[in-house]
C-alpha cells in the first residue's frame, strides 16, 4: 500500500520504537505502516465511525474521537509524535488543537494543504470563485476545511507562540520540492515542531 | 484424549472458600460453565466470556430449558468473530444465578436452599469466582475477556483486579458504574418480587409457588430499557394486538403491552427471582472507581492489557457517555485502548443481535492479539 506522500515522509521520519498519537488517523494507514516498518506504539483518534472501525478492525487501537474536544483527556508527554495530517483546517479552533498537540506529544508532526499556492491564488483572482482543484476538491458549501491556511499564516502562528521547528518538507503533488517560496509552489506542507 | 473438565454442561463444586466483599464466605463455590474450542498446550488462547444480568453459561449451546439456541450463537462458533476453531472459550455462570453455579437456589449446609441467607455479592465477587475457576481449568493467562453489559463490567474487573492475567479485554455496552437511573430500574424489578404475596421473604423453594408475577413485572420494566424508543416504535407502533378496536378494558390492547407480558411470562420459566434480587444488586453495587480510591484511572494505571471499548447510539441504559469515560480513565493512565460507538437500532440489547459492524470489530480486536 503507498502511502499519501505526506504521510511517507513522517513515516519515514518518526523514529523506531517510539509512542505515536494520530489524531485524525482516517482508516490508519499511517499507523499500520508505523507499527508494521517501526515497531512504534501506535495509537489513534479518529471522528468518522467508518473509519474508525476498519482501524480496530486491522487490530489498531482507535478511538472514535473529535480533535476539538477529546485530545485533553491525554496526559503531558504522553507521545513522542502527535500527529494531525490534513486534519488542522478541519477543526474549529486549529490553534487550541495545535496547542494540545504540543503538550500530549514531545513533538508534533502537523501537515495541510497551501491555500496560497499560485494555481488557488491564479483560480481565485481570475475566476472570482472559491477554488476547487484536486488537492481541494470540495466546494464552499460542502469541504471540511473550515479554516484554510497558507504556509506564512502558518508560520507567523508558529513564531508568534513561540513554537520551534525541527523540520519541514513541501510537496508539489508526490514531489518534495525546495523551500524557496514554498507559499507560492507548494501544494502541501509538513512541519515537525516542539515547544 | 478426553478431559472432564472441558465440555459442555460442566459443573465444579470448588472448595473455596471465597472471602467476599460484603464480608461473608462462599464455600464451596459452584461453577456451573461450558468451554467451546480446544486449549492450546501452552494454554494461551483462552478466552473468558461473560454474560449479562440474565444470561448464562449456554452462550453456543441448546438452552436446556427454553430450547432455543444460545444467547451468542451469532458471534461464538466455528469461523464466527469469537472463532472456537481457534480460541478456547469459557463461558461460566455467575455466582448468585440459578443455571448451577452457587446462588440464592443452592443448598446450603443444612441441606435446605439458602434463599435470603445467600450472601450479597458483588461482580468483583463473581470474577474471583471466575478466576478459581480458571484456576481449576489451568488457565494461568487469558488470551482475552469478553461481555457486553454487566458482562463488560466482569471483564472491567477482571483487567482492574488481575492485570497480569487478561491480555486483552473487549467490554461492550456497559459502564464502569451503576448511575441512579440504573438502580432506579432495579429497585423498581426488586419491589415488584417482594411485593409478590408468594415471595414471602424469598422462602419460596418448598412448594413450587414463586413470585412469578413480580418476576415478571420485574422483567418487563426491565426489558423497556434494554430497547430504544425508536425500536418499540417500529416494532409495535400503537398497533392493537389482535383486535379491530379499543376494547375499553385492560386487557393487552396493544400489542407492545402483549410483548411485553409475553417477555415477563417466558422469563419466569428460566429464572430464579431471588437470584434476580441478588444480581441486580450486585450490579447497583458496582462503582470501579469507588474501589479504587475514587479515580477510575487508577483501576487501570500501568496496565498491559489491551483494552476495546463499544457502545451503541441508541442504548440509553449505558449511553456512550459511559464508555467515553472508561476510555479517558484508560488514556488517562496510558493502557491502549480502542473505542467506537456504534449506530444500530436495538438499543441496549444491540450488543446481542444483527449489527455486522461489530463482528468485524470483536473479530479483528481480538485477532490482533495474535493466536
Amino acid at each position: 500500500m503507498l502511502l499519501r506522500p505526506d504521510l511517507a515522509i513522517i513515516a519515514r521520519e518518526i523514529a523506531p520504537g517510539s509512542r505515536v498519537l494520530d489524531v485524525g488517523c482516517g482508516d490508519g494507514a499511517l499507523l499500520s505502516v508505523l507499527r508494521r516498518d517501526k515497531q512504534v506504539d501506535a495509537r489513534g483518534m479518529e471522528l468518522d465511525r467508518d473509519n474508525v472501525t476498519a482501524c480496530v478492525a486491522q487490530g489498531l487501537s482507535v478511538i472514535q474521537g473529535n480533535a476539538d474536544t477529546d485530545l485533553a483527556d491525554y496526559p503531558e508527554a504522553a507521545f513522542d509524535y502527535a500527529i494531525l495530517s490534513q486534519t488542522l483546517q478541519t477543526t474549529m479552533r486549529p490553534d487550541l488543537v495545535m496547542e494540545e498537540l504540543l503538550r500530549i506529544g514531545r513533538m508534533a508532526f502537523v501537515s495541510f494543504p497551501n491555500f496560497a499556492q499560485w494555481r488557488i491564488r491564479l483560480a481565485l483572482m481570475f475566476g472570482g470563485t472559491m477554488p476547487v482543484t484536486k488537492q481541494l476538491p470540495a466546494r464552499w458549501y460542502d469541504t471540511p476545511n473550515i479554516h484554510h491556511v497558507t504556509i506564512d499564516d502558518f508560520r507567523r502562528y508558529i513564531a508568534e507562540r513561540g513554537i520551534r521547528i525541527e523540520g519541514q518538507w513541501f510537496l508539489r503533488g508526490e514531489k518534495l520540492i525546495s523551500a524557496g517560496a514554498a507559499n507560492l509552489r507548494a501544494q502541501h506542507a509538513v512541519f515537525l515542531l516542539t515547544r | 484424549m478426553s478431559d472432564a473438565r472441558f465440555g459442555l454442561d460442566r459443573k465444579i463444586a470448588l472448595p473455596g472458600p471465597l472471602t467476599l466483599d460484603g464480608g461473608g464466605v462462599l464455600a464451596p463455590v459452584e461453577i456451573a460453565y461450558e468451554t467451546y474450542g480446544t486449549l492450546n498446550a501452552d494454554g494461551s488462547n483462552a478466552i473468558l466470556l461473560c454474560h449479562a444480568l440474565t444470561g448464562d453459561q449456554f452462550v453456543a449451546s441448546t438452552h436446556p430449558i427454553t430450547g432455543k439456541p444460545g444467547w451468542w450463537t451469532r458471534m461464538v462458533g466455528p469461523g464466527k468473530p469469537i472463532d472456537t476453531d481457534r480460541y478456547f472459550v469459557v463461558c461460566p455462570n455467575v455466582i448468585g444465578s440459578c443455571m448451577g453455579s452457587s446462588g440464592p437456589e443452592s443448598l446450603a449446609s443444612d441441606g435446605q436452599p439458602y434463599a435470603m441467607r445467600f450472601p450479597v455479592i458483588t461482580i468483583r465477587d463473581m470474577v474471583r469466582a471466575q478466576a478459581l475457576l480458571l484456576d481449576h481449568l489451568g488457565i494461568a493467562r487469558l488470551y482475552a475477556v469478553v461481555g457486553g453489559s454487566m458482562g463488560g463490567m466482569q471483564a472491567l474487573t477482571w483487567a482492574a483486579t488481575y492485570p497480569t492475567r487478561v491480555a486483552a479485554a473487549l467490554i461492550i455496552a456497559s459502564t464502569a458504574r451503576h448511575s441512579a437511573q440504573n438502580i432506579a430500574f432495579h429497585e423498581v424489578g426488586r419491589q415488584a418480587i417482594m411485593a409478590d404475596p408468594n415471595w414471602r421473604g424469598g422462602d419460596y423453594y418448598h412448594d413450587g409457588k414463586a413470585p412469578d408475577a413480580g418476576l415478571a413485572v420485574a422483567r418487563m420494566a426491565a426489558h423497556i430499557t434494554y430497547l430504544s424508543e425508536l425500536g418499540l416504535t417500529e416494532k409495535f407502533g400503537r398497533r392493537l394486538q389482535d383486535r379491530a378496536a379499543k376494547t375499553f378494558g385492560f386487557d393487552a390492547d396493544f400489542q407492545v403491552e402483549s410483548y411485553l407480558r409475553h417477555q415477563g411470562l417466558a422469563f419466569t420459566g428460566r429464572f430464579d427471582a431471588n437470584s434476580y434480587l441478588y444480581i441486580t444488586r450486585a450490579m447497583d453495587y458496582f462503582d470501579l472507581a469507588e474501589d479504587h480510591g475514587g479515580h477510575l484511572a487508577n483501576a487501570f494505571r500501568g496496565s498491559a492489557t489491551r483494552f476495546c471499548l463499544v457502545s451503541f447510539d441508541t442504548d440509553w441504559l449505558y449511553p456512550t457517555s459511559e464508555s467515553r469515560s472508561i476510555v479517558h480513565a484508560l488514556n488517562a493512565g496510558g493502557a491502549p485502548v480502542s473505542f467506537m460507538e456504534l449506530s444500530a437500532p436495538f438499543g441496549h440489547d444491540s450488543f446481542l443481535l444483527d449489527v455486522p459492524d461489530l463482528d468485524r470489530v470483536v473479530h479483528g480486536f481480538l485477532s490482533a492479539g495474535g493466536v
